[in-house]
């Protein structure tokens, strides 16, 4: 009995060392939690109203049908096809950008990338989208006249300034004489207050979180009853096993 | 009156069988019911089966996953997304092998070193060792091929630098990376080609193997936690006269105790599909849901976590082809541990507090070199850590032969018969 209580010691330390690494990876850079929560429902709504008014420009979903938005958050294909499709496309099909790409390389220097997959495509995943959003300023050196701390250079110009108003980033200098990012100051105020503009950071990210993988509505749904079932299983397996055992000396 | 109608059908079957294929019956029982494994087996002893639970697990995903995938560098990252969200129930199979993937190399981590602990690869089992470390060799291959497939970023440049290692072969490295390629990059024509290496070429040859491994197993019949021959030992049990006294059939008893821990297995892994299937990126890589572009090079080009001890062995390292002799070679030395390990004594249990120490060592320097592997190896003093590792990993296999060829290591006595069991 000894033995084996040292044996299950010795294979937890084992396993625990094993896991060490993947523990001290996960603390990460300067990103804002986002609180993002896919069981929100009111949350992914606003988040898709904010996208296809304010994103679904310049950007596409590429991967994302408008039918499995409808099905996923609750709203009828009149909803979706009045409210949040305005490329025309199909209730079935996946979602296109408006702007041409060749225009977005003349406008901005780049296409503007597919968001279909930017959730899972960036270490933080919503936690970055919400903290990309909230860290635009102005920035006169920049060919478009914007940069963004979170994803320095970016040939992105903020497309929520009239919500979130006008920053601009105040430097001091670093060790080596360097800029070093100190904070923001509002410029020009926007329509909404620091507050309201989290949530409509946060819903933009939730909302492209649940793009990234729709499945995982159904995988939480699911996981509780195979959790479940394997926990009885397991529970019922252990009877059996010490039921046989029994008689072995 | 059912039950005798049951067993008169049930005998029927089996003369059916015996008339017609009279080896079967013997084949059965010799490697189950009549296979007579020690019975004082710990938690460690699981990882075998468990290795079997999870290929079986991969090669019915696989069979499916090849129904929804198109091996074309034009339609395989979409091909995998239309699986995750248009295949009906997609998206679990497509967790259950990316997650196996993973779950495969931990099971077979911990296996390896159960056996390196128990001393489980000395006479008479270096057979079984050796066919071992080939299966792990095959594994090896099998998943990185496999990981080229989804046409991710992280794919596509893994691809090129891990192709790129035969180029540092003299003389022939270039040809034999275009060769191998089919193309200057990785490119349409690797990406089907690894397909058909990935579904059919390698998946043969590890069931094969895995076949031979425990074949050769149960020839001279299982180690265990006391590293006694139980085959030596007094005979007679409740089932046979001439069966080692210490062995109990693999059937039911090891069936049922497998079972339980299959199940707890399942269970671990149930709760990293089902709630966290990326594993904050170590299972599955922010970079490789960017599809492949040969124009961008991601920030931190590194492999998955399973390969991540080798490849910082390559990276501290900096001349290439001492390199990727250096990280072959610490794969390669592995094979010779039955030869290089001189030492008659099998457990640690009963073995010298230094090989206890330098196992320790060894385990140490294997997670920490997987840490420095996966991160962007850009910090100067990791470079100096990291050869400071590799040249202990090396030292540990230096250090068992001298031990125990100039005979330095004090054993502690093994006991006859083997000792509790739970």
């Amino acid at each position: 009995m000894q033995q084996t209580r040292r044996s299950i010691v010795g294979f937890v330390l084992g396993l625990g060392l094993a896991l060490a690494p993947a523990a001290m990876a996960a603390g990460g850079g300067a990103l804002q939690a986002s609180s993002t929560s896919l069981s929100d429902r009111g949350s992914l709504q606003n988040g898709a109203k904010l996208f296809f008014n304010y994103c679904s420009g310049c950007h596409s979903l590429k991967l994302m049908r408008y039918s499995r938005i409808a099905e996923d958050l609750g709203l009828t294909e009149d909803q979706v096809m009045q409210n949040l499709n305005f490329t025309g496309a199909k209730f079935g099909e996946q979602i296109p950008r408006t702007m041409n790409p060749d225009d977005g390389k003349a406008w901005f220097g780049n296409a503007a990338p597919d968001l279909s997959l930017v959730a899972r495509a960036k270490a933080g995943g919503p936690d970055w989208i919400y903290t990309y959003l909230k860290t635009f300023y102005l920035d006169p050196s920049r060919p478009i006249g914007w940069n963004n701390t979170t994803f320095p250079n970016a040939s992105m110009p903020n497309p929520l300034w009239e919500l979130q108003g006008i920053q601009t980033a105040v430097f001091k200098t670093g060790p080596e004489g360097e800029p070093v990012f100190d904070r923001f100051e509002l410029h020009q105020p926007g329509s909404m207050s620091p507050a309201e503009f989290d949530v409509v950071a946060r819903d933009i990210a939730n909302f492209l979180r649940y793009a990234a993988e729709p499945a995982a509505l159904q995988r939480h749904a699911v996981g509780v009853w195979v959790i479940l079932f394997l926990s009885l299983f397991t529970f019922l397996a252990w009877l059996l096993k010490q039921e046989y055992w029994k008689d072995v000396h | 009156m059912m039950a005798n109608f049951l067993t008169r059908a049930g005998t029927g079957l089996q003369d059916w069988f015996n008339e017609r294929a009279p080896s079967f019956g013997p084949f059965y029982r010799k490697h189950m019911s009549e296979y007579y494994a020690p019975k004082n087996f710990n938690i460690w002893y699981i990882f075998g089966v468990l290795s079997m639970v999870v290929l079986i697990n991969q090669i019915v995903t696989g069979i499916f996953l090849t129904m929804h995938f198109k091996p074309s560098a034009a339609e395989a990252f979409n091909s995998v997304e239309y699986i995750m969200r248009d295949v009906e129930w997609g998206w679990l199979i497509r967790y259950m092998h990316s997650t196996g993937a993973s779950a495969f190399f931990i099971v077979v981590y911990i296996h390896m070193f159960r056996g390196v602990m128990y001393g489980s690869y000395k006479r008479p089992r270096e057979l079984v060792w050796v066919l071992g470390m080939l299966i792990y060799l095959v594994l090896m291959a099998e998943a990185f091929l496999g990981y080229v497939l989804p046409w991710g970023q992280m794919s596509f440049w893994g691809a090129k630098v891990i192709i790129s290692l035969f180029g540092a072969i003299p003389y022939v490295g270039g040809a034999l990376t275009e060769w191998i390629m089919g193309d200057y990059l990785p490119s349409d024509a690797t990406l089907n080609r690894f397909f058909a290496l990935h579904v059919i070429a390698l998946p043969l040859v590890l069931l094969l193997l895995v076949v031979l491994h425990i074949f050769a197993l149960h020839e001279v019949g299982s180690n265990n936690p006391d590293g006694v021959e139980i085959k030596k030992g007094p005979k007679g049990n409740r089932w046979s006269q001439a069966a080692p006294a210490d062995g109990i059939p693999f059937h039911p008893y090891f069936t049922v105790k497998d079972t339980f821990y299959t199940g707890f297995f399942l269970l671990i892994c149930a709760f990293i599909l089902f709630f966290e299937p990326t594993v904050g990126g170590w299972f599955l890589e922010h970079d490789n849901f960017i599809e492949a572009n040969r124009l961008v090079t991601p920030e931190h080009i590194k492999p998955v976590w399973y390969y991540t001890p080798f490849y910082a062995m390559l990276r501290v390292i900096p001349d290439k082809l001492f390199g990727v002799l250096t990280m072959f070679g610490a794969i390669i030395i592995l094979f010779f541990l039955p030869w290089l390990d001189r030492g008659k004594v099998k457990s640690w249990r009963y073995r010298g507090t230094g090989f206890r120490v330098a196992l320790f060592v060894l385990g140490i320097c294997f997670v920490w070199l997987g840490k420095i592997g996966a991160g962007p190896g850009t910090d100067p003093v990791e470079t100096i850590v990291g050869r400071f590792l590799t040249a202990l990993y090396f030292g540990f296999f230096a250090f068992v032969w001298a031990y125990t060829y100039f005979g330095w290591e004090k054993t502690k006595p093994v006991p006859e018969r083997v000792t509790t069991h739970d």
